[in-house]
C-alpha cells in the first residue's frame, strides 16, 4: 500500500488563490498584450468608449468644483476608475438592469440617466431619483452590500420572465466583506440567475487598506464560496474590463449563471467630498505609481497609434462635456423646491390613516 | 362555508392569490416541498408548481431582498421569514429597503411585497422564536403591519396584504394557528387594512387587543360582566396604521380604556396607541389609560413562559384599576 498523503490545507489555498491571475489586455503603455483576448469592437465603438471616458473625467472634476462651490452635495468622486465603471457599463444592453452603489453614478448616466437628475441625486431631491421610461436601474445604494442581495432578486425575476437581459451590480473592496455581498451572489448562483457582480477594488474602503478586509489574495476568489467563476482584472483596461463583462454578460443569458469579477482600480480623489482627506493614509509615490496606469493615458495611446484619437478629438469631448455639465446643473436649479406633501404622496400608494392626517396639516402649511 | 384553523385560512388566502394572479410568488425556507414548517404552504408548491412556490437558500437578508428584486419585474413576492426572531437579519431589507422603495424612488416604483412570520408566545418554542417585535415594525415608515387574531380576518387580511402595492408585514400568533376553529367563507373576500374590528360591545371600559391577547381580552370581559362592568372589545387587526376612529368612537362611549399587548411595555404599540388615544380623547377620559404589556425582559426561558406572559387575569386587575380610580 502507498503512504497515505499528507492532506496539506495551505497548499490547498495556495493552488485556489494561484488561479486568480490579472488578466490585461491593454498595458500602461497602450500595448495590446493578449492578442487573442481582443474584443470585437468596431473603430467607431472603440472610439466612443475613450469619449464616455474622458467626458466622465470631466465630469469628476466639474462635480467636485462643484461640490466645493456648495452647487452639489453628496459626491464620491470616480477618477481613475473610468475604465471599470465605463466598460463594463459599455457591455450591457440598453434593457439591462443596473443596480449601482453610491460611486456608481456615471454607469447611470451611459445607460441612460440624465445629467440634471444625476444633480439631483446628488443634492437630495426625489427626481433625482426617477428613472426615464424604459431604464432598468435601481438608485445609488447607500447600504454597501444591499444592492448585492437586491440583484440576486432582480436577476431571478429576469430569468422566471425568459428575457434574455442581466442584472448587473457594483461595490468596492470594503463591500466585499459584508454579509450581504456573500449572500447576494450565493442566492444568484443557487437559482443560476443571470447576474453580473463587479467588484471595484480602489484599494481602500475609506482609510481602511484592502487588506485589512481580508487575508483572502485577491477578491474574486471570494466567488469560490458560491460555486461562481470569478476574475479578477485589471481595472485601468478598459479593454479587458469589457471583455470580461461581455463574456459573463454572454454566460448569463445563455442560463449559466452568474459572474464575479473584481477589477483592480484606483481612486484619485477622496472617498467621499465630505470631508475624508486621502493624504491622511496615502502616500503621494502611491498615487503617482497608480497614475501611470491612468485608463485614460494608455487608452489615448492605444487610439492614437490606430490614428482614431486626437488632442483635437479630445479637447471637443472635454469642451463638450463643460458645455452638458453647464447645461445640466442650470437645469437642476430651476426644478421646483420639493414640498413635504410630495414626500407623503410618493410614500404608500394607499396613504394610511396617521399619514392623511398629516397630510391636511401640511397641505394648510403650503398654501400660507 | 368550511370550518377551519387560522393556519388552514392563511393557506387558503395563499391559494386563491395564486390562482388569480400569475405574478405572485412564494418562497421563503422550507415553504416548497415540506409545506412549511408549520404546513402554511402545504400542497402549494405542488398545485401551483416549483417556479411560484419555491425554497430559499438559509438567509433572511437575502430571502427577504430577493423579494424587493423580483418586484422590478412586475412579481408579487409573498416572502416568509419562519419565525420573526429572526428578523434582525433581515432588518436592513425590511426596514431599510422595502419600506423606503416607494419613496426613494420617488414613487416611480410600486413595492407589493408581503413578509409573512409567526411569532407569539405560550407554545414553549426555543430562544428568538416568540419575540414580539410588530413595534419595530410599526416604527418604520413605510410598512403597514397587520397581525390577526381568528382565521376569518387572517384569510380576508391576507389577500387584501397580497392585493396591496404597499409592503405588508403579516405577522401570524403561533398559539392561534390550531387552537380553534371557526366559519371561513370558501369564496375570496377581503378584509380591509387599517380597521379594527369591535368584537364586544360594551359602555364601562374599552379594552384595545390584537393578537393573541384579543382571547385573553374577551375572557376577561367574561369575567368583568359577571361583576357587572361591561367591556367593549376592539381587535386592532392592523397595528399601523392604527385605526383611531373606531377606538376614539368607543373611549368617547366608555370613557375609560385599557391597552392590551402581548409585547413588553417599553415594546409593541401601547404606548402608541395610549398617547395618541389622550390627544384625542382626553376631555371624554375618566381615568387615564392603561397598559397590560409583558415586563421590560428578555423574553422569558421556556418554562417561565406562564408567570411573564400577559393574560386575563391582568387584563381583569388592570380593567378594575382603571374603574375604581
Amino acid at each position: 500500500m502507498a503512504p497515505k498523503k499528507k492532506f496539506d490545507p495551505v497548499k490547498v489555498l495556495q493552488e485556489i488563490e494561484s488561479k486568480f491571475e490579472m488578466f490585461q489586455i491593454l498595458d500602461m503603455d497602450g500595448k495590446i498584450v493578449n492578442e487573442q483576448e481582443m474584443p470585437d469592437l468596431s473603430d467607431e465603438e472603440l472610439v466612443e468608449l475613450m469619449k464616455r471616458m474622458v467626458w466622465t473625467r470631466v465630469l469628476d472634476q466639474r462635480s467636485i468644483s462643484l461640490n466645493r462651490q456648495g452647487r452639489l452635495g453628496f459626491y464620491a468622486p470616480t477618477a481613475g476608475q473610468e475604465a471599470s465603471q465605463l466598460a463594463s457599463q459599455f457591455a450591457l444592453d440598453k434593457s439591462d438592469y443596473i443596480l449601482p452603489g453610491y460611486r456608481d453614478v456615471p454607469q447611470l448616466i451611459w445607460q441612460g440617466f440624465p445629467l440634471t437628475q444625476a444633480f439631483l441625486f446628488s443634492r437630495g431631491h426625489f427626481k433625482g431619483n426617477q428613472f426615464p421610461e424604459g431604464m432598468n436601474a435601481l438608485s445609488p445604494q447607500i447600504i454597501i452590500g444591499a444592492q448585492y442581495v437586491q440583484t440576486a432578486g432582480v436577476a431571478l425575476g429576469i430569468k422566471k420572465r425568459g428575457k434574455d437581459l442581466v442584472a448587473i451590480t457594483y461595490t468596492g473592496d470594503g463591500g466585499t466583506s459584508q454579509g450581504d455581498f456573500y449572500e447576494g451572489i450565493n442566492f444568484a448562483s443557487a437559482y443560476a440567475a443571470p447576474a453580473i457582480f463587479v467588484i471595484q477594488n480602489n484599494n481602500y474602503a475609506i482609510s481602511t487598506p484592502r487588506e485589512l478586509q481580508t487575508a483572502a489574495k485577491t477578491l474574486a476568489q471570494k466567488a469560490v464560496a458560491s460555486g461562481v467563476p470569478g476574475v479578477l482584472v485589471d481595472g485601468m483596461d478598459p479593454l479587458a474590463v469589457y471583455k470580461v463583462t461581455k463574456d459573463a454578460r454572454d454566460r448569463a443569458v445563455a442560463g449559466e449563471g452568474p459572474t464575479v469579477i473584481e477589477t483592480l482600480c484606483y481612486r484619485y480623489g477622496p472617498h467621499t467630498m465630505a470631508g475624508d482627506d486621502p493624504t491622511r493614509y496615502r502616500t503621494s509615490d502611491e498615487d503617482s505609481d497608480w497614475e501611470k496606469k491612468d485608463p485614460l493615458v494608455r487608452f489615448r495611446k492605444f487610439l492614437e497609434e490606430k490614428g482614431l484619437w486626437s488632442e483635437e478629438k479630445e479637447n471637443e469631448v472635454m469642451e463638450q462635456a463643460k458645455e452638458d455639465v453647464k447645461a445640466a446643473i442650470k437645469e437642476a436649479d430651476a426644478t421646483e423646491k420639493q414640498t413635504v406633501t410630495q414626500l407623503m404622496d410618493n410614500m404608500y400608494e394607499d396613504m394610511p390613516a396617521n399619514l392623511k392626517e398629516q397630510y391636511e396639516v401640511y397641505k394648510e402649511k403650503e398654501s400660507k | 362555508m368550511a370550518q377551519m384553523t387560522m393556519i388552514q385560512a392563511i393557506t387558503d388566502a395563499m391559494a386563491t392569490e395564486l390562482k388569480n394572479d400569475e405574478n405572485v410568488l412564494v418562497f421563503g425556507e422550507d415553504v416548497g416541498v415540506n409545506g412549511g414548517v408549520f404546513r402554511a404552504t402545504e400542497g402549494l408548491q405542488k398545485e401551483f408548481g416549483e417556479d411560484r412556490v419555491f425554497d430559499t437558500p438559509l438567509a433572511e437578508s437575502g430571502l427577504t431582498s430577493l423579494g424587493l428584486g423580483v418586484t422590478l419585474e412586475g412579481y408579487r413576492p409573498v416572502v416568509e421569514i419562519q419565525f420573526f426572531g429572526f428578523l434582525f437579519e433581515a432588518m436592513d431589507g425590511v426596514a431599510g429597503q422595502i419600506a423606503r422603495h416607494r419613496a426613494r424612488s420617488g414613487a416611480s416604483k410600486e413595492t407589493p411585497v408581503v413578509i409573512r412570520a409567526p411569532f407569539g408566545g405560550g407554545v414553549h418554542t426555543p430562544e428568538l422564536h416568540a419575540d414580539s417585535l410588530e413595534g419595530l415594525m410599526a416604527q418604520t415608515p413605510g410598512l403597514k403591519v397587520v397581525i390577526p387574531s381568528n382565521p376569518a380576518d387572517a384569510k380576508g387580511l391576507l389577500i387584501e396584504a397580497i392585493r396591496s402595492n404597499d409592503p405588508v408585514v403579516f405577522l401570524e400568533h403561533m398559539k392561534l394557528y390550531r387552537s380553534f376553529r371557526e366559519d371561513v367563507p370558501d369564496e375570496e373576500y377581503t378584509v380591509e387594512i387599517g380597521k379594527a374590528n369591535v368584537k364586544q360591545e360594551g359602555d364601562d371600559i374599552t379594552l384595545i387587543a390584537y393578537g393573541a391577547m384579543v382571547q385573553e381580552a374577551m375572557k376577561a370581559a367574561e369575567a368583568l360582566a359577571e361583576e357587572d362592568i361591561s367591556a367593549e372589545v376592539i381587535d386592532l387587526r392592523t397595528v399601523s396604521p392604527v385605526d383611531y376612529e373606531t377606538l376614539v368612537k368607543s373611549v368617547e362611549k366608555t370613557n375609560r380604556a385599557v391597552v392590551i399587548q402581548e409585547a413588553q411595555r417599553q415594546a409593541g404599540v401601547a404606548a402608541n396607541v395610549a398617547s395618541e388615544l389622550s390627544e384625542r380623547a382626553i376631555l371624554s377620559l375618566e381615568a387615564p389609560i392603561m397598559r397590560v404589556t409583558a415586563p421590560d425582559t428578555v423574553y422569558p426561558f421556556t418554562q417561565a413562559e406562564s408567570i411573564w406572559l400577559p393574560n386575563k387575569d391582568d387584563i381583569i386587575e388592570r380593567a378594575k384599576q382603571v374603574m375604581d380610580f
